[in-house]
């Protein structure tokens, strides 16, 4: 379908930090005992798009990356991978490959999201306006603990509500403006040509950009060339081209008229105007077209489409980008979302409770995962809690609303409430950690109680 | 209503009697139409009467004779299917695997190969901006590529599921469709044969239970191998009412019915087929339960979703397919234009896969893109000529001819006739009709006609002095669009809705019309509302222009527009665009007794053509059937 697919996977995210390390990048932070990445590569690979371009930010999270795709994803896709530097930025990332980039379109697509939109549907949205751009708007998500409400308020009042605020054509077809949350301070600005020409433009605050973008690729690489200093896609390239949308003269220039809109196509043989002008009369019109030609009927004026697909309400998409998507993401897969998981391949090993070994009274409630050669001892208590490989749990532990990697030892006694405990961490008896993280390595000394922390072990 | 009017009540009832309604001989004259329902008798009396049989043509009023590209494309690859027999079955079909031809599909691409760690050397200095692409993961075990670009992954493999995936490619299945149905029938009694044998042998049971179970066979041996077959694939090619007659020659003088929808059991076949995933709609109007017709709002998210699914169709076809289904494009001219630089996209990046021959593969896969396009609107009766020119040129290509020789002509062909065909039959046909334009006339038109829009234009630029009354009705309000070009160039412009139509007619001197085709019998097909507006225009004596290309032509009979017409979306009549006020429909539209009706086209009878304006000039509605004797062979082979 003439797409290339970019995974922007990311790397050593600052928003994860006791999360994720130099040891293990975003990318592969283990969601309900997967590597991040894997969902995204999953549903790629279910719309049989297998033939993938990842970017991994530094050399050594790339190495990592790689060896695990190619460990489980051989036979399936066809990834090749790429590793850019550090701190550039999603642009610069694309900046970096984007001479590999042929195609007449490209999709990319964040590594973080965790979604069962098809890619298709962006895809043939984007086909189907002739756009420049086309992204992919999503629910925002209801974020926060499980119900439960074990681990308060306080991680809410921590994380500003971050709203993207999305301005849509009456028709919800045209992204007409766009700010992320992040940059909103108080006010935002509205662009008053685009509204004059759209007449009714309806801005929506429930709605987030999920980071899946289809881009006509000659038009991406020419802003790239052109705007050295945009450094991210989303918070530079989409607000620009959407501004830019009803005056792209600055855009466009080098580039050949036949990428253009039907109406300019072939201005050199009399008898293909007539054809394009037939063409034009009998589409629908946009308001773009409307507003690009002149009061004497003559198209002057060039414009370009930035289209939005809105994914239904009820399909699942989620971002990776805090500890508390972290947790409900976690939460999702292995509960209500758990189709994501589903069918997916050979290795079922994370079905609940098959192959660990479990205490007697111990108990392991519904929304559970357990990884394979986890031993519990007697009278635990499992809920709502994701267990990776091979942990080590004594006696008497508690263990809810919680994430816990591989290889983790946790003594006897210990209770363990709405925190994230990373690979290798050894928790001795009697720990008590409330909505705490603890980095990779980490030893917890025997009775301790932590509330609310991070904890790491230093950096050599 | 008007003097002028007393004159005439000739024609339409004789229209009815002869056309329609062919009502039983014994109340022929006495009764009314109304009285008896001919599409429900016959559908009571005798429910699933094969509607192929010719007896019941004669009665049922929605046999018509369907667009002849239908059978003709049917017919041609039934003929070829003849000559080879064998080739074409499945034992002798083999998967090709092309050993390693990745590089070809990434040309630009620097691609490193490793699955193995030690190739991550590759991974260049973080400094360099331009990165250095790794292959980390590679479809390795079995990869086919055929020309399409279709991966087959093979990797559950065991040999079934290799036969799975042959059937499911796209190249070969129009083969598939070439091999008759009593071959195929017998092909399946052999397998089945040899499956019972083998069972048989395998439980080693007695040689009864084999012949019992190949006795049994026949009664349900078609059905779940096709299931089989269709519901393995997720992209159908199959031609929506392509069903094959058993014996070849019968079809060749008596083409197949179109597909009629009343008919549940061919409907459920053809949704397996189908790539678009289609509803039927639950409450229709009973007259029009033959012509196809889906909830809306569900079929295009669908198709969406599959985008990089459905990997045979190409990129061009997609998007003319997707614009089409979500109405787009519309209008005879922009659709059959689209739809023709789409197939010559596709033509320009086809190439003839291994073993096969371009005329043959081409002809088949530009009948799976018809397909698809049907799917998501019916085809108008000019797209079907084009598509006929198409193929007779695709069959008339000298075989002598290299693939990029053939592939330029076609390209070339298709150029022409969408200049000749479209943009200088609108040329002509504007040179002709202004001259029917003089100085104080006021001209009525209805809906948006390119052709129409042309002339009006042409004729201002001439300096004539005259009144547009634009004629408009709803859901679509295509003339609010044609309104504004022609204000903006300076005509002076009146806009009315149709129902206003009888008041406004006293003033105007000419109509002139669009027409999606004009039939030989000289009926227009049209957007609806076109009758409507030429009976009133008749009523008042004003003289009734439609301008319509040849190509729209066609040499079919049709006398009314039931039996052959399209169902537009029904919700778009239930609400009014931009009043959410008016919702006194809100929550009936699921109700039994609600049947809503939103029809494309209508049939306007030739008595109330005054003249139909075409590329060969002006002529009688009459003449059409002379234009396309005569013609034909000059639109298909020339």
């Amino acid at each position: 379908m003439d797409f290339q697919v970019v995974v922007l996977a990311g790397g050593t995210s600052k928003n994860l930090t006791p999360l994720v390390s130099k040891e293990v990048p975003k990318p592969l932070l283990p969601v309900a005992n997967r590597p991040l990445l894997y969902y995204v590569l999953h549903q790629l690979e279910q719309s049989n798009l297998k033939d993938l371009i990842v970017v991994v930010e530094g050399e050594d999270a790339a190495l990592l990356v790689g060896s695990w795709i190619s460990g489980t994803f051989v036979d399936r896709l066809h990834v090749e991978i790429a590793a850019v530097p550090e701190d550039i930025g999603t642009a610069g990332a694309i900046r970096a490959i984007s001479h590999h980039l042929t195609t007449k379109d490209i999709l990319v697509v964040s590594g973080d999201l965790v979604s069962d939109v098809p890619p298709g549907a962006v895809a043939a949205t984007h086909r189907r306006h002739d756009a420049v751009v086309t992204a992919m708007l999503c629910s925002v998500p209801v974020s926060g603990p499980s119900e439960s409400g074990s681990s308060g308020g306080k991680d809410k009042a921590k994380k500003p509500g971050r709203y993207d605020i999305i301005g849509l054509d009456p028709g919800k077809q045209f992204l007409l403006h766009i700010a992320t949350g992040a940059e909103i301070e108080k006010d935002t600005r509205l662009q008053k040509h685009i509204l004059h020409a759209v007449g009714q433009m309806e801005i929506r605050s429930d709605l987030m950009d999920a980071y899946m973008y289809a881009f006509k690729r000659s038009v991406l690489q020419e802003v790239l060339d052109q705007k050295d200093t945009f450094q991210s896609l989303k918070h530079d390239v989409l607000p620009y081209l959407v501004q830019s949308q009803l005056k792209s003269e600055a855009l466009l220039n080098g580039i050949p008229q036949a990428e253009e809109n039907g109406n300019e196509k072939f201005s050199s043989q009399n008898n293909q105007v007539l054809v394009s002008q037939i063409l034009f009369n009998s589409s629908i019109p946009s308001f773009h077209k409307i507003s690009s030609v002149d009061p004497d009927g003559s198209a002057s004026i060039r414009t370009h489409k930035c289209c939005a697909y809105i994914a239904s309400s009820s399909s699942y998409c989620m971002r990776l980008n805090s500890i508390q998507a972290f947790m409900d993401i976690n939460r999702d897969v292995t509960g209500e979302a758990d189709y994501l998981l589903s069918n997916t391949s050979s290795d079922h090993n994370n079905v609940i409770g098959p192959s660990p070994k479990l205490g007697t009274k111990t108990t392991v409630g519904p929304h559970c995962m357990l990884g394979e050669g986890s031993e519990m001892g007697d009278k635990c208590q499992v809920k709502r809690s994701v267990i990776g490989r091979h942990c080590r749990i004594g006696s008497h532990v508690k263990v809810v609303n919680s994430v816990v990697m591989n290889h983790v030892t946790i003594g006897d006694g210990c209770i363990i409430q709405g925190s994230v405990i990373c690979s290798n961490v050894q928790l001795q008896e009697r720990v008590v950690l409330k909505d705490c993280q603890v980095g990779a390595g980490f030893v917890v000394t025997a009775g301790s109680e932590y509330k609310g922390e991070s904890m790491a072990r230093k950096e050599k | 209503m008007d003097p002028r009017r007393t004159a005439r009540t000739v024609s339409d009832p004789k229209v009815r009697q002869v056309g329609f309604f062919t009502p039983p001989p014994d109340h022929a004259i006495s009764d009314p139409p109304r009285h008896h329902d001919p599409i429900q008798s016959p559908s009571q009396s005798s429910p699933p009467v094969n509607d192929r049989s010719p007896s019941d043509s004669s009665l049922s009023p929605v046999m018509i004779p369907p667009p002849r590209h239908h059978s003709d494309a049917l017919l041609r690859t039934a003929l070829q299917a003849t000559s080879p027999t064998k080739p074409f079955s499945p034992s002798t079909r083999t998967v090709m695997i092309p050993p390693e031809n990745k590089d070809l599909r990434s040309p630009g691409r620097k691609v490193v190969y490793g699955k193995s760690p030690s190739s991550f050397s590759g991974v260049k200095a973080s400094s360099v901006p331009a990165s250095e692409l790794t292959t980390v993961s590679v479809v390795n075990l079995a990869l086919g590529i055929s020309v399409e670009g279709k991966i087959l992954t093979a990797e559950e493999a065991g040999g079934a599921s290799v036969e799975v995936q042959n059937d499911r490619r796209a190249s070969s299945k129009p083969l598939k469709e070439k091999t008759s149905k009593a071959e195929r029938r017998a092909l399946q009694e052999a397998q089945r044969a040899a499956k019972a044998a083998a069972k048989g042998s395998k439980a080693s049971s007695s040689a009864s239970k084999v012949v019992t179970s190949e006795n049994t066979k026949p009664i349900k041996a078609t059905k779940p191998s096709s299931q089989k077959n269709d519901g393995s694939q997720v992209a159908a090619s199959d031609k929506k009412g392509g069903d094959r007659a058993p014996e070849k020659d019968r079809k060749k003088d008596a083409p197949h019915p179109r597909m009629q929808y009343d008919d549940t059991s061919r409907v459920e076949k053809a949704k397996k087929r189908a790539v678009v995933k289609q509803t039927e709609a639950r409450n229709r109007v009973e007259l029009f339960r033959h012509l196809p017709q889906y909830e809306h709002g569900t079929q295009l998210p669908d198709l969406e979703t599959k985008f990089f699914e459905l990997d045979p169709m190409h990129p061009a076809l997609y998007k003319v397919g997707l614009q089409y289904l979500s109405g787009d494009i519309y209008g005879g001219n922009a659709r059959c234009i689209a739809m023709l630089q789409a197939f010559k996209e596709a033509i320009k990046d086809y190439s003839t896969p291994p073993e096969k021959t371009l005329i043959r593969d081409l002809t088949a896969r530009i009948s799976s893109y018809v397909s698809f396009l049907i799917e998501c609107r019916p085809l108008s009766i000019s797209m079907g000529n084009a598509i006929k020119f198409l193929k007779s040129r695709i069959a008339k290509l000298p075989l002598a001819l290299s693939e990029s020789e053939a592939k330029t002509t076609l390209m070339l062909d298709i150029d022409r006739f969408i200049n000749e065909k479209i943009i200088l039959a609108d040329k002509v046909i504007v040179e002709h009709a202004v001259t029917k334009i003089s100085d104080g006339d006021v001209l009525l038109t209805y809906g948006a006609s390119s052709a129409v829009e042309m002339i009006l234009l042409h004729a201002h630029e001439l300096g004539k002095e005259f009144r547009v009354v634009v004629v408009d009705s709803h859901p679509k309000l295509e003339g609010q669009l044609l309104l504004r070009r022609l204000v903006r160039k300076g005509l002076s412009c009146t806009y009315t809705h149709v129902n206003a139509v009888s008041y406004i007619m006293h003033e105007v001197t000419r109509v002139f019309l669009g027409a999606s085709s004009v039939l030989s019998n000289g009926t227009v097909y049209s957007r609806v509302g076109t009758a409507c507006v030429a009976m009133v225009a008749h009523a008042f004596r004003v003289p009734v222009l439609v301008c319509c290309e040849a190509y729209k032509f066609h040499e079919r009979v049709q006398l009314d527009s039931i039996c052959s017409n399209e169902l537009g979306n029904p919700d778009a009549i239930s609400k009014v665009h931009g009043r959410e006020e008016i919702n006194y429909l809100d929550g009936l539209v699921n109700c039994e007794n609600l049947q809503l009706l939103n029809l494309i086209y209508d049939a306007t009878p030739s008595d109330y053509v005054s003249m139909v304006i075409t590329d060969y000039g002006m002529v009688p509605p009459t003449s059409v059937p002379v234009i396309v004797r005569e013609y034909r062979r000059e639109h298909l082979w020339s």
